[in-house]
């Protein structure tokens, strides 16, 4: 197992984001997690990162224990989030927020941003643009692209379809089973079920921080009223 | 005349110098009020190093190569032990903080008896204009470097957003006390060639006023890019200059009634500025503007 989380707790005071959470992803899979807003998915992304401490249980990656990691080394040994409304470096260039993806590395990167540039046409063409000037979608690649930098064995996305059109969506989703053919693990967090579902290989469905269901597609869609029951919150 | 402006560059290296070490905490996103306080500094150490031990009220003696040096580093270690109480506030109360700094240094030194207190002290050996601008030229370019390095980078990142940076393997805490610490260091530089340059050191002339005016060469010249300080320190010394070479050219009433307001001109100028241009003058996509125009430019001219 390339993430393995067990009995995961995250609290905020009172407040109980995420209960006993269990969750596994293989190498070269792609996990959803699915609900409404407030199910404690982004608190789970979190706490798998390390940039918030969970009160209980455990993280492995690539079979060792990292709960008492910090999130910095968890980036170094290859898991990374994109985390959710891009949150790239406005007044840093294109070029120089793809280097900050590469920060802690102390090899070469240029080779591994032209592959990026290829990727991406559009962050070639705007290179040393500071990347306020990129639109939404633009945005999402730097990103993306951004992590993709840190050489990542699984790569977090926290809701990436957020405020995008329809095109730019499909086009992500055509990105992220383009990546996961290359052998990247994702896990993906989204609102987007519908989407999220057709490139996951397996979903968890939370709801107020449990899990309510987990399986693949097929099973969920036999499940499908239920599933719309958690996402919609009614119960 | 000549005297008239080479006065008019030495006050504008002094204020560069001054902006640049603003400029490089105020790249990684803190604001540092206390110029005066490290000019004070730098200065006093300076003219007390300096100073031969049986004039009045007395000093070290060291040449003016190991007085200024001295100096640096004395305001280099005042700014990294203060970094650490002052870097944890933020935004309006880092003003604050820093501010209050300033103030405490020119207190304590008003009243310490062997800087001469109220009545201030020389420094006797000179720095000529020209010493001052080769110094003023290392400094732009050693920050130009600086802005251009990893630690450049790290320092720009932490201003955007701190817990990204902190993500990707960024020390937030650490680039910062060392943004600050090489900032004040460059300040006291300035302080230490003023007091050189005009060879008495006063704590009155280095007040809040100063303080202010060299955070707002930097806020208004642009913080994105290491030309932004050059370009503020430049515009801000010579617009009440200008505005009265302005005034006794177009002579007459109006041309003095424009000298007498010059600093209610040069004031709306700056609101003008906050409000037309927010991120400063010079902007990474202004540059980018600029530099798209030459290249374009260049191949119409080899035509």
């Amino acid at each position: 197992m390339l993430l393995e989380v067990s009995g995961l707790d995250v609290r905020y005071g009172r407040n109980h984001a995420v209960k006993s959470m269990d969750l596994t992803i293989g190498e070269g899979e792609v996990v959803t997690v699915l609900g409404a807003n407030g199910a404690g998915k982004s608190s789970l992304l979190k706490a798998i990162q390390g940039t918030v401490k969970p009160s209980g249980g455990r993280v492995r990656l690539g079979g060792r224990d990292v709960t008492g990691w910090s999130a910095p080394r968890r980036v170094r040994d290859g898991l990374v989030l994109v985390p959710e409304g891009r949150q790239i470096f406005v007044s840093l260039t294109v070029h120089e927020n793809l280097q900050m993806g590469a920060y802690s590395r102390r090899e070469p990167v240029e080779a591994e941003i032209s592959d990026i540039y290829e990727r991406f046409p559009n962050l070639a063409q705007r290179r040393d643009m500071p990347a306020s000037v990129l639109s939404g979608g633009e945005q999402q690649m730097l990103a993306i692209g951004r992590a993709l930098l840190a050489k990542p064995k699984l790569m977090m996305l926290d809701e990436p379809s957020l405020g995008l059109s329809p095109i730019l969506v499909q086009q992500l989703f055509q990105l992220i089973d383009q990546l996961n053919r290359d052998g990247l693990a994702i896990l993906l967090v989204e609102q987007n079920t519908f989407m999220a579902l057709q490139s996951a290989h397996r979903a968890y469905v939370l709801e107020l921080g449990e899990t309510v269901l987990q399986g693949t597609p097929e099973q969920l869609a036999e499940e499908e009223k239920k599933l719309e029951a958690a996402y919609l919150g009614a119960s | 005349m000549g005297g008239e402006i080479e006065g008019l560059l030495v006050i504008l290296c002094l204020n560069t110098i001054y902006a640049y070490g603003i400029f490089l905490p105020a790249a990684s996103g803190q604001l540092n009020l206390g110029a005066a306080g490290f000019i004070t500094l730098g200065a006093y150490a300076a003219a007390w190093l300096n100073m031969s031990p049986d004039s009045e009220p007395g000093g070290l003696g060291l040449p003016m190569v190991l007085s200024i040096p001295s100096a640096v580093l004395f305001a280099a270690a005042v700014g990294f032990v203060i970094s650490v109480p002052i870097l944890r506030t933020r935004g309006v109360y880092m003003v604050l903080a820093t501010f209050a700094f300033a103030e405490v240094v020119s207190g304590l030194v008003i009243n310490l008896e062997f800087v001469g207190a109220a009545a201030g002290m020389p420094a006797e050996d000179h720095v000529d204009f020209t010493g001052l601008l080769i110094i003023t030229i290392c400094v732009v370019a050693f920050c130009y470097y600086l802005m251009s390095t990893r630690f450049g980078l790290a320092m720009r990142s932490v201003h955007d957003d701190e817990s990204v940076a902190t993500l990707f393997g960024v020390n937030v805490r650490a680039t910062r006390v060392a943004a600050f610490t090489i900032g004040a260091a460059i300040v006291g530089l300035g302080g230490a060639l003023y007091g050189h340059h005009f060879n008495y050191v006063e704590a009155q002339g280095f007040n809040v006023l100063l303080s202010i005016f060299i955070l707002l060469y930097v806020l208004l010249g642009g913080t994105q890019t290491a030309w932004g300080p050059l370009v503020g320190a430049a515009f801000f010394t010579f617009i009440p200059e200008t505005i009265r070479w302005l005034g006794r050219w177009v002579g007459g009433e109006f041309g003095k009634e424009l000298i007498e307001y010059r600093l209610v001109a040069f004031g709306i100028i700056i609101v003008m500025m906050m409000v037309l241009r927010p991120e400063g003058v010079v902007t990474r996509t202004l540059l980018e503007r600029v530099f798209t125009l030459r290249r374009r430019a260049a191949p119409a001219a080899a035509e």
